[in-house]
C-alpha cells in the first residue's frame, strides 16, 4: 500500500513538472483528486482492511491528500504569477516618452507682478482701487499741486484728448485724489492703485509709451516718515529677498513733501557695485514722500489733523530688475514662446 | 543735466581737500542727484621723460628710446619723428588701455623689446586721427611736468565734472555754479565765498545815452548797464575752459563772459551792441504777427503773448528766449549795452515752447530767478568785461524794479519736524541744519522762525523746511516701524475683484494673458465692427499707429496672433482684460479672447482638440457657469458683426441682454481659422448673482430616454430644444446633445441631431409607463410643431 502511496506521488510530480497552464492544471487536478481521481479512489480500498489497518490507512490518505493539494495549489500560484509576469511584460511602456502637455495659461509678467504685490498689501489691508484711464486734467495735475505751467510737468509729458481739459493718465496718482475726495475727508485710507499710464515717450529698451505704475496711499493721524519706512522695508524684503537693504534719499515730487527715492542694496552684487547699480551698490525702485499739504486740503483733509505717505513704483522696471527683462518691449510683444508657466511669475 | 566744474566750484567753496567722488556721495544722498562724476585719468597713463634715443638697429624709422617714469626706466621702440632727448611725454605703459580697447602689451618690434608706448593727442582719443595730426607726431608736455604723473593735467583735463540729474524743484538754484556752492556747503558745514564785483567805472553815466521803460506786467525787472571800447578776442584759457567743461562754446571774450555769468550767478545777461540799439530800450509784450529775424538768421512770427525788448519801435530781442539779428554782438562791435533782468517764467516757458527755442537761458527763465543775482551779475559783468575786453565801464545802472521783496518768513517746530520725519532731533541738531543751510532763523522755545533765502524759490511753507532739516541731518537716521492700524484685510474694489476671476478661470483654462498698447492705429480701430461708438482720437499723437484710444481689445489680440504666427507659433490661445474707451470719456471694461490652433494636444500620440467655435463656447460657457450666471446666458447666430464669419458668429446674451459676441474670424481678415470672443465686463458685472446655496442631490431614480431628430440644415439646435422643453414640462431635468449626423437616411439639406432626455421628480419614483407616454407626446409635438421627423 505504501508503495502504491508512493508511486502515485511521484507521478502527480511527474505531472505537474511537465505542465505550465491553467488548462492542464485542471486536468491533473481531475486525475488525481476529482471525483473518480486516482487518489479519491484509494480511499474504496479501505473497506477491505482490518479495523487496526483501517486506522493506519486512513492516516496515509490523509496525507496524500494534503499532500496532493499543497502540491496543486503551489503549482497553481506559480503558474498565475508566470501569467501575470507576462502581462506585465507585454504592457510595458517607454516612460521617456513626452507626457501630454495640459497647460495652464500664464499671467503676463506685469500683472503677475501687479498680483504678487496686491496679495502682500490686501494682507496688510490695503484695498486695491483703479481708476480711469482717460482722465481729467483736474484730477491728473492741478490737485496734485501741479498748476497749468508748472515746470514739473515737463518730465511727464502728456496725450492731451482735449485741450487743458481731458488726457491719458500721466501717473495713476489721480486715483489717489478720487479716493480722498469720495472719502470727503471723513475716514482714513490705506490704498494701493495699479495701473496703465501714458507719457509722450518714444518705445525703445527703456521707454514705453504705455507704462504700468503701482502707488499706494495711507492717511491717518500721525502718520510719518518712520512709518513709510518700514512699510518700504517689508515691500523690499518681499521683492528682493530678506537680506536688501533700504535707504531714502532725498527727491522731489510735487505732491509729497518731504519726498524721497526709495532705493535697495543692489541684490545682484550684495552691495559691492555692478552694472545694475551702476557701481552704486544701490538701485532706485521707486519714490515716495508725506502727502503734500496742499493736496490734502486740495481734496478735504486737514493737514494739521492728518498726515499720509504715498509711494510710487514702476512696474515695468520692478519685473526687469527682478526678472532680468532688459527690454521693456518683451512685456508688450507677448511672444508667447516667452511664457513660463511658474509660479512666482 | 546740468555739469557743474569742480574746480570752478572750488572758488566759492573750498573742496581743494575732499575726495570728490565721497563728496558726489554725499551731495546725492542729501537730494541733489549728481549722477555721474566725470574726471580725466588712465591707469598706467604717465607723464615720463625721454633720457636716450637711438636709432632701431634693423628700421630706418623706428626708434628706440629709454624713457624715464619715476619707478623705472622703460625702453620703449617709437615710430615719431619729433623725439627729443628730455623731451616730456605721455606714457602709456604696459596694461594701460587706450581708446577702442586698445591695451598696451609687452612685445618684440623687429628683434627690440618694447614695455609701452609714446602718445600722440589722437591716440588718447583727443584729437581726431587725421593724417595732418599724424604728422605732429607725439604729443610734448611742458618742461615743468612732474614725471610719473597724470599727463591730463598738464593738457588742461584735470578738472572733475559733476553730472547734475536735477529734479524740477532745484533748477533754479542748482544750475548755476554759486547756488550749487551753497548746497555743497551745506554738506560740508562750510560757508560761500562770492565773486569778485567790483569795476572801476568812468565819469560818464549810462543814464545820459540810454533810457529804458518797461511798459509790460511780466517784467518786474529789468537793469541796464553800458561798457564802452570793449576789444572782442580770444577769452581768457580758465574761461575757455570752464565753458568747454561744462558744455558750452566758446565765442569771444565778450559773448563768453555773459555765459560764463549765466553758469556762475544763474542769471541769463543779454548784450546789445550799444550802436546798433540807439538810445532807447522799451520793454512791451509783442504785436500779434509781429516779425523779428533772431540770431540764427530765421524770422519768427510773435503773438500778444510773448515779451519783446525793443528800441522803442521794432522788436531787437525776444526776451529770455532769443536776441535779433539787428542788436547782437560781433567781431566789430565796441560798445556794449548789458541787460540783467527778470521776465515772468509762465511768459518765456509758453514763448519757447511755442517757437521750439529751448536755450540754456529760457531754461533758467521759466525757473525763476534771484532778484538778487540780477543787481549783482550785471556788474559782476562789467567787472569781468573790464579786466578781460578792456572795456570802460560807465557809471550807475538804469533799474525798473517792481519785485515784492518782502522776506519769505516760514515757521516750524521742534515737534512738528519729529512727528512728520518719525526722528529725534533736538534743538541742536535742527539748529545745526539751518546754520549749514545758511538759512537766517530765530528760535523761540522750540519754534523756529526762518527766513527763506531768496536763492531757493522751491522753499516756502512749513514742510519744505522740514525736508530741509532732515535731508541735512540724513534719513538714515530714521528707525523702521510700521503704522500703528487697525488689522484688516484689504478688499478689491469695484470691478477689480470680478476681473481677478476672471482671469483666474481662464488662465486655469489654458489661456494665456496678454498685454497690448491702449492707442492704436485708425486701421486697427476700424476693424471688427461690433457695438461701434464715437472713437476717442489724440490731440497731437507721436505716429499715426498709436493716434487712436481704441475701444477693443480684439484687433490688438489679432496683432499678438500675427506676431507669434510669424515666429512659427501655432496654437495661439490668448485674453486680456483692458479698460477702452469711446464717446470722449465713456469707459468700458472689456474681456478678449482670440484662439488659433491646437487647445490640447500630444503630437506623438495622435491627441489633439483643434481650436473651433465651440471650443471657446466651452470656454466662455465655462467662465459664466464659474462666475455663477449658469442657466441665464444664451447664444443667438449673428451675422452683422464685420469682420466675423457671418455663418460662425452669435452674440452672447445674459438676462437676454446682449454683453458681447465670438465666432470665427472672417477668412478674408484671417486665411487660418481663427476665434475672438469680446464681452463688456461692465454689462455682465451689471447681472447680480447670487450666493452659492447647497442643493440636495434627488433622491429618487431618474429615467433616461434618446431621440434623434432629422430636421432642415438651417434650424439651430436651439429651437428644438426650447420646444422639447416646452413639451416636456417639469418632468424633464436635463437635454443633452450626444450625436450630430449628415449621411445615410438623411437628405443633402438635413441634419440629424440626438438628445438624451432625462426625466425625474423629487418627490416620487416616475413610473416607466408616464415615462413613455411623455416621451412620445414630447417626440409628437416637437415633430408637429417644427416638422421634423424620427431618424431610426
Amino acid at each position: 500500500m505504501n508503495e502504491k502511496v508512493e508511486t502515485l506521488k511521484k507521478e502527480l510530480k511527474e505531472k505537474l513538472e511537465k505542465i505550465s497552464s491553467l488548462a492542464e492544471l485542471g486536468a491533473v487536478k481531475a486525475e488525481f483528486l476529482g471525483k473518480k481521481g486516482k487518489i479519491t479512489e484509494l480511499s474504496s480500498m479501505i473497506k477491505d482492511l482490518s479495523p487496526m489497518e483501517k486506522k493506519d490507512f486512513g492516516k496515509l490518505l490523509n496525507e496524500i491528500k494534503t499532500f496532493a493539494e499543497d502540491l496543486v495549489q503551489e503549482k497553481q500560484e506559480l503558474i498565475e504569477t508566470m501569467i501575470m509576469n507576462d502581462k506585465l511584460e507585454s504592457e510595458r511602456i517607454d516612460v521617456t516618452l513626452p507626457g501630454t502637455t495640459i497647460k495652464c495659461g500664464s499671467p503676463n509678467m506685469l500683472e503677475g507682478m501687479i498680483e504678487d504685490l496686491e496679495e502682500l498689501f490686501l494682507n496688510m489691508g490695503y484695498d486695491v482701487v483703479e481708476g480711469p484711464e482717460v482722465e481729467k486734467d483736474l484730477y491728473n495735475f492741478e490737485l496734485l499741486n501741479l498748476p497749468k505751467g508748472h515746470p514739473a510737468r515737463d518730465a511727464q509729458d502728456t496725450f492731451y484728448l482735449k485741450d487743458d481739459e481731458l488726457l491719458l493718465r500721466s501717473q495713476t496718482s489721480p486715483v489717489q485724489i478720487r479716493t480722498m475726495l469720495a472719502n470727503e475727508g471723513k475716514s482714513h485710507i490705506r490704498i494701493i492703485c495699479p495701473g496703465k499710464t501714458y507719457r509722450r515717450d518714444d518705445d525703445d529698451a527703456t521707454h514705453s509709451h504705455q507704462f504700468t505704475q503701482m502707488e499706494g496711499l495711507l492717511i491717518d493721524e500721525g502718520i510719518s516718515l518712520a512709518d513709510l519706512k518700514g512699510t518700504f522695508d517689508v515691500i523690499a524684503k518681499h521683492l528682493f529677498g530678506q537680506d536688501v537693504e533700504t535707504r531714502f534719499r532725498s527727491s522731489f515730487y510735487p505732491f509729497t513733501e518731504p519726498s524721497v527715492e526709495l532705493d535697495v542694496s543692489c541684490f545682484n552684487c550684495g552691495n559691492k557695485g555692478c552694472s545694475i547699480c551702476k557701481n552704486t551698490g544701490w538701485i532706485t525702485v521707486g519714490g515716495a514722500g508725506m502727502v503734500h499739504p496742499k493736496v490734502l486740503a486740495n481734496c478735504g483733509y486737514d493737514p494739521e489733523k492728518v498726515s499720509g505717505f504715498a509711494f510710487g513704483f514702476g512696474v515695468e522696471r520692478l519685473a526687469m530688475l527682478k526678472y532680468g527683462v532688459t527690454d521693456v518691449r518683451t512685456f508688450y510683444l507677448n511672444d508667447l514662446r516667452n511664457n513660463s508657466d511658474r509660479k512666482d511669475v | 543735466m546740468m555739469r557743474i566744474s569742480t574746480s570752478w566750484l572750488n572758488d566759492y567753496v573750498d573742496i581743494s581737500d575732499e575726495n570728490l567722488r565721497e563728496l558726489a556721495d554725499k551731495i546725492t544722498n542729501a537730494g541733489v542727484n549728481v549722477e555721474t562724476v566725470e574726471e580725466y585719468n588712465t591707469p598706467n597713463l604717465v607723464v615720463g621723460q625721454i633720457l636716450e634715443i637711438e636709432d632701431h638697429p634693423d628700421s630706418d624709422h623706428l626708434h628706440v628710446c629709454k624713457v624715464d617714469v619715476k619707478d623705472e626706466v622703460l625702453q620703449v621702440v617709437c615710430g615719431a619723428q619729433n623725439l627729443k632727448k628730455n623731451m616730456m611725454v605721455i606714457v602709456s605703459k604696459v596694461g594701460c588701455v587706450l581708446p577702442g580697447d586698445f591695451e598696451i602689451k609687452k612685445s618684440t618690434i623687429r628683434g627690440v623689446e618694447s614695455c609701452g608706448m609714446l602718445c600722440a593727442l589722437s591716440e588718447l582719443g583727443l584729437e581726431e586721427d587725421t593724417p595732418e595730426n599724424h604728422a605732429k607726431g607725439i604729443h610734448e608736455l611742458p618742461a615743468d611736468a612732474l614725471i610719473g604723473t597724470n599727463p591730463y593735467n598738464y593738457l588742461g583735463l584735470d578738472d572733475v565734472i559733476f553730472n547734475l540729474d536735477l529734479n524740477p524743484n532745484r533748477e533754479a538754484d542748482c544750475t548755476n555754479h554759486i547756488g550749487f556752492a551753497y548746497e555743497t556747503a551745506s554738506v560740508l558745514g562750510k560757508g560761500v565765498e562770492m565773486p569778485e564785483i567790483k569795476s572801476h567805472p568812468i565819469d560818464d553815466s549810462v543814464k545820459d545815452e540810454l533810457e529804458v521803460d518797461v511798459i509790460t506786467d511780466n517784467c518786474p525787472m529789468y537793469n541796464a548797464r553800458k561798457v564802452k571800447n570793449v576789444v572782442i578776442k580770444e577769452s581768457p584759457d580758465f574761461i575757455r575752459e570752464r565753458l568747454t567743461n561744462c558744455g558750452m562754446r566758446s565765442i569771444n571774450n565778450v559773448v563768453d563772459i555773459s555765459n560764463y555769468i549765466m553758469l556762475e550767478y544763474g542769471q541769463p545777461l543779454h548784450f546789445f551792441d550799444a550802436d546798433k540799439l540807439g538810445q532807447t530800450i522799451l520793454v512791451r509784450m509783442a504785436e500779434k504777427g509781429e516779425k523779428i529775424v533772431t540770431l540764427d538768421g530765421v524770422e519768427r512770427s510773435l503773438t500778444g503773448e510773448d515779451i519783446v525788448i525793443t528800441d522803442g519801435v521794432k522788436p531787437i530781442c525776444i526776451a529770455g528766449v532769443m536776441g535779433g539779428a539787428n542788436s547782437g554782438i560781433d567781431d566789430n562791435t565796441k560798445n556794449v549795452v548789458i541787460e540783467s533782468a527778470i521776465f515772468e517764467p509762465l511768459c518765456i516757458r509758453y514763448t519757447s515752447k511755442r517757437l521750439d527755442l529751448k536755450s540754456e537761458a529760457s531754461r533758467r527763465y521759466e525757473h525763476g530767478l534771484n532778484y538778487e543775482y540780477t543787481m549783482e551779475a550785471i556788474d559782476r559783468a562789467c567787472y569781468l568785461l573790464e579786466k578781460y575786453a578792456d572795456a570802460e565801464v560807465l557809471s550807475d545802472t538804469i533799474t525798473y524794479d517792481i519785485v515784492d521783496k518782502t522776506p519769505k518768513i516760514a515757521e516750524v517746530t521742534l515737534s512738528e519736524i519729529n512727528t512728520l520725519l518719525g526722528l529725534d532731533m533736538t534743538l541742536d541738531d535742527v539748529e545745526d541744519a539751518f546754520i549749514n543751510l545758511q538759512f537766517p532763523f530765530e528760535v523761540k522755545g522750540e519754534k523756529f522762525i526762518v527766513t527763506i533765502p531768496n536763492r531757493r524759490n522751491d522753499v516756502s511753507i512749513k514742510e519744505d523746511l522740514i525736508e530741509e532739516v532732515g535731508r541735512l541731518y540724513g534719513y538714515q537716521h530714521i528707525t523702521s516701524k510700521m503704522p500703528s492700524l487697525a488689522i484688516k484685510r484689504g478688499e478689491y474694489v469695484g470691478l477689480v475683484g470680478l476681473r481677478k476671476s476672471i482671469s483666474k478661470r481662464l488662465r486655469s483654462l489654458s489661456l494665456n494673458e496678454t498685454r497690448t498698447y491702449t492707442l492704436i492705429s485708425p486701421e486697427m480701430d476700424s476693424k471688427f465692427g461690433y457695438d461701434r461708438k464715437m472713437s476717442i482720437p489724440l490731440l497731437r499723437p507721436m505716429s499715426s499707429d498709436k493716434s487712436i484710444v481704441r475701444q477693443s481689445i480684439v484687433a490688438s489680440l489679432l496683432g499678438v496672433y500675427e506676431y507669434n504666427v510669424a515666429r512659427k507659433v501655432k496654437d495661439i490661445n490668448v485674453y486680456e482684460i483692458a479698460n477702452v474707451y469711446s464717446n470722449v470719456d465713456e469707459e468700458d471694461t472689456k474681456l478678449a479672447i482670440l484662439m488659433s490652433g491646437d487647445y490640447i494636444s500630444n503630437v506623438w500620440q495622435g491627441v489633439k482638440v483643434k481650436v473651433d467655435f465651440y471650443v471657446l463656447k466651452g470656454i466662455v460657457s465655462n467662465l459664466l457657469d464659474y462666475l455663477g450666471y449658469q442657466g441665464r446666458y444664451s447664444f443667438v447666430p449673428s451675422s452683422e458683426i464685420s469682420d466675423m464669419h457671418p455663418g460662425a458668429t452669435a452674440v452672447i446674451n445674459v438676462d437676454n441682454r446682449e454683453i458681447g459676441f465670438l465666432g470665427r474670424v472672417h477668412p478674408s481678415v484671417c486665411k487660418k481659422e481663427v476665434y475672438v470672443l469680446e464681452i463688456s465686463i461692465m454689462k455682465l458685472a451689471d447681472k447680480k448673482t447670487r450666493p452659492f446655496k447647497f442643493k440636495e442631490l434627488n433622491r429618487y431614480p431618474s429615467i433616461v430616454k434618446d431621440v434623434a431628430f432629422v430636421m432642415e440644415d438651417k434650424m439651430s439646435s436651439s429651437e428644438v430644444e426650447k420646444e422639447i422643453r416646452r413639451a416636456s414640462g417639469k418632468l424633464l431635468s436635463k437635454i443633452e446633445v450626444f450625436d450630430v449626423y449628415k449621411g445615410e437616411n438623411v437628405k443633402e439639406d438635413e441634419k440629424s441631431i440626438a438628445y438624451s432626455l432625462t426625466f425625474e421628480d423629487e418627490t416620487r419614483t416616475l413610473t416607466t409607463e408616464e415615462v413613455n407616454d411623455l416621451f412620445n407626446k414630447v417626440i409628437d409635438e416637437v415633430c408637429a410643431k417644427l416638422k421634423l421627423r424620427i431618424r431610426n
